[in-house]
This record gives C-alpha cells, structure tokens and sequence, in this order.
C-alpha cells in the first residue's frame, strides 16, 4: 500500500469517443430521442384525426414537406438501428433452458427477425 | 540449427513511483519477441534483462489465475493471453487496467473490487440449515447448468476496466460482483438471494447498469456479465412488481 | 443501501423496447409513404377514422403509444447521464414528465375519436 495512488480522470461527456465499442452504444442510446419525436408525431396525427377531418388534412400536408420526408427517413435509421440491436442481445438477457441445454442464441434471433418480419408485412398491408 | 523467428517490438510502457513521480509517465523498450510470445513474456524480459525497476502482477501465465490484466493498445487484456503476432505494427503501449487507481507501474489497488465481491456474499447460503449427517446435496446436470458459466469467473477485473459505467460512477457494484452474485442466486443449493438483493438491487447496484455490454466482450473466460446483470434486472423487476402488486404474498 | 424504485420504469423501458423494436420500423415506413405521397388514397380521413374509432384499435393504439415513450423516457434518462448530465433527479422528472404528458395527450385524443 502506498499513500499516493494515481487515479485517472476520465471525461463525463467526452468517454465515448475513445473507442468504437463505446460509440456504438451510443449511437443504440440516442434511438431513443428519434423514437420519443416520432411518438409524439403519432400523438398529433391522434390529435388531428379528433379535431376532425380539416385538422387532420393540415396534419398530412405539414406531414408532406421535404422535412417531413427528411425527418422520417431519420426515425426510420434509428428505429431500425434499434430493432437489430434489441433482437440481437435477447438471447442474454432472457436465455431459455430446455433441459440441461440452454437454446442456441442465433435462434432466438432469427425468431424475432421472423416475427419482426411478419408483424412489419401485417402493419404495412393495413396501412397500404 | 537456425535462429528462432525473433521480431523487434517497441513495447511503450506506463511507469509510475510513488516515491519520486507527481504523476504516471512512458518508457518505450525495444524487446526481441519470438513468434508465439505474449505481452507477458515481453515484459518478462524487459524485467529479466533491461530494467529489473519494472513491477506488474502475474502468475500463472495461462489465464486462469486472473493476476495479469492491463489495458495493452487501449484495450483491457490478460498479459498472458494478448499475442504479439497481433500486433502487426510492432508498436505495443501497455497500461494499468483502467479504473483502478495506480499503486506503481503497472500495479492497480484491487481494494474497491475485492470489497463490492465480498458484499454480495458470494458463497452458498443454504435454504435450510442441512448437518452433514443428512448427507449431500443433490444436484442435476440441468440445475448446475443453469449457473456452471457464471462460475468461470477469474476475477480479473477486465471488466471493470471496460464498463464505462463503473468509470463514471465509482460506486457502481461492477460486472463481475453482480455476475457472482447471480451465480449463487441460481445455485438450486442456495436460498440466499434476498440477502443479497440489498445490496445488488441497489440504486448503485444493478441499477447502475446500462447494458454497454464492454464488459462480455472484454471477458477473457465467457462468462457473459452482461447476460447476469440484464437477467438479474429481470428477476429484480418480477420481485418488484410481486412486493408491490402481492404484497401479502411470500416469497 | 435501499432497494431501488428503478424496476417500475424499466420495466416499461424493457416493455416498450421489445414493442418498439417490432412494431415502429413498420409504423415510420407508414408515415414515410404518406409523406412521400405513396398511395393517397389509403390515408383518407375516413379510412382512418373508421380504423381508429373501434375500441380494440384504441386500446392497441394506446398500449403501443405508453409504452413507447415510457421507453424512450427511461432511456432518455440514461443517456443524459451517459452525456455528463449529473441531475438525474431533474432529469427523471423532465422525461418522465413528458412521457406523462404524451400518455395524457393520447388519452383525451382517443377518447374523442
């Protein structure tokens, strides 16, 4: 024991530029912010469609500009980026014994990428 | 007989003493290295024929004792197991594991690590009190199964050098305390997870966590502490909601 | 050390993750026609409303929408951390304040539908 331990600073914002495995997980953090706008886009188209049918005819074209088009295309990256980050450490965090083997993680995966896939086809035929 | 295949590595390295530096400083060795060394042995060597000042933990030289960790070209690794033949530029900076205060060189104190493992009572806590007259515990292949990954653990601590998490918040229980306690926990011979939800389901306990994951990826055995904390959370979570929604219920 | 109340808000983070993760990439592609202009004929008030107005949408409307800001909320939270923010308590209330609102707004829309 000696009594002048060195401790190194380490830098409350600037951490996660040191490495690309900490950037990575920053990119999956910010998702979040992408998710937390478009779900209150979706409140307001509610909100419009309960105003009534002028409201909600506002609501689509002010959804129709350049920015609109550009704000959904940025949703939809992190969205996406969210989905195959989510799915892919399932087998972690909920890992599933049958009997003395535990199910191989790639499974569990491809199970939520399958049903990912069919639940996407079902909202998309709806909303087509 | 040939020479032995020997590549000329520049092995920058962290010095520190107490005694005479205000703070750490780097001295570069030029170390011979044969084909198959690893960092360890350049150290070795730099120890054994250029400067015997040079101090840094080893042991077993074969990963399983946990004593060599560092942080060699920024990333956490056991001395013993990080191969020169990696390292193509032939330029390798080794450092204390980071998180850890440094004592000297190379060596970190351990103290904060070995108090958070001992806090989470890492050592079965039978469900019932069993005299060794009433024979052993039975346990099948399933049941040790469930936990047998967790046990893996060397307690290295190159987890904590890679959970940004425990470097910014220093109270954070860390990876491999949780990850053993989760061992026990799913121990079928242990009833002692509610005395150590205390202090696991803590603020600064598990809480702590936000799935980074660094800490699985360093892991030089495969123990997965990510996996623990995330099922560790759930579990948390299940009790959670149980205490509050059934509270007459028990557990 | 006390026992966290952290398990209440994560497990509407976890919830509102695995919902997120399946439903919203579909749900933005939606939108992102609609305000590409694909196929307007689909996104009529009417056909709409007709959709909106059954009780079974609303409460799937309404789950989907909880349990997407309380997840967003929670990991909001974290990454103002994860950014240097140190006032975890006035951050907790900022997000989950907002998610409240969100869940609010949600509540008086679909209720006049």
């Amino acid at each position: 024991m000696n009594s002048k331990p060195y401790v190194r600073e380490v830098s409350k914002t600037t951490w996660f530029l040191s490495h690309p495995r900490y950037q990575r997980y920053m990119a999956r953090e910010v998702t979040c912010i992408f998710i937390m706008a478009y779900t209150f886009l979706l409140i307001c188209a509610l909100g419009s469609l309960a105003d009534g049918p002028d409201a909600f005819q506002e609501f689509l074209n002010a959804l129709r500009g350049p920015w609109g088009v550009l704000f959904n295309v940025a949703v939809l990256a992190a969205t996406v980026y969210h989905s195959a980050t989510w799915f892919n450490v399932t087998p972690q965090a909920m890992p599933i014994q049958r009997g003395e083997e535990f199910v191989p993680g790639h499974l569990i995966v491809g199970a939520h990428y399958g049903v990912w896939a069919v639940v996407s086809l079902i909202i998309l035929v709806w909303g087509m | 007989m040939s020479e032995l295949q020997k590549r000329q590595i520049q092995l920058e390295v962290l010095r520190y003493n107490p005694e005479t530096d205000t703070a750490p400083r780097y001295q570069t060795y030029s170390v011979p290295c044969l084909e198959e060394w690893v960092v360890l042995d350049a150290l070795n060597y730099i120890k054994d024929h250029l400067d015997p000042t040079l101090s840094y933990r080893w042991s077993c030289h074969m990963a399983v004792c946990g004593s060599c960790g560092m942080m060699v070209n920024g990333e956490p690794k056991l001395a013993c197991k990080a191969f020169i033949h990696e390292y193509k530029e032939g330029q390798i900076k080794v450092e204390p594991i980071a998180n850890f205060p440094i004592e000297r060189d190379l060596v970190t104190s351990v103290e904060d690590f070995i108090t958070k493992l001992a806090s989470v009572k890492p050592y079965l806590i039978p469900k019932e009190d069993k005299p060794v007259s009433a024979g052993e515990f039975k346990q099948t292949p399933a049941e040790l199964k469930k936990f047998k990954q967790y046990t893996l653990c060397i307690n290295c601590m190159l987890c904590y050098a890679a959970c940004p998490q425990y470097a910014l918040v220093p109270e954070f229980l860390g990876p491999a305390a949780i990850s053993m306690a989760h061992r026990y926990n799913q121990d079928s011979r242990d009833g002692g997870r509610d005395q150590r939800q205390e202090v696991v389901a803590s603020d600064e306990g598990v809480w702590e966590c936000s799935f980074v994951g660094a800490c699985s990826e360093v892991c030089p055995k495969h123990v997965d502490p990510a996996g623990a904390l995330q099922q560790v959370k759930v579990a948390s979570t299940i009790d959670w909601y149980k205490e509050h929604l059934m509270p007459w219920m028990k557990r | 050390m006390a026992k966290s109340n952290k398990p209440i808000f994560w497990g509407l983070f976890a919830a509102g993750g695995t919902v997120t993760a399946f439903v919203t990439p579909a749900l933005v592609l939606v939108t992102l026609f609609a305000a590409m202009r694909f196929n307007m004929d689909m996104f009529t008030y009417e056909t709409i409303h007709a959709f909106a107005a059954h009780w079974l949408s609303k409460l799937i409307i309404f789950g989907v929408i909880l349990v997407s800001l309380w997840h967003a909320a929670h990991r909001l939270r974290v990454t103002a951390h994860d950014f240097g923010i140190r006032a975890d308590t006035v951050v907790a209330y900022v997000v989950y304040g907002l998610a409240a609102l969100g869940t609010l707004m949600t509540l008086v829309y679909l209720l006049r539908i």
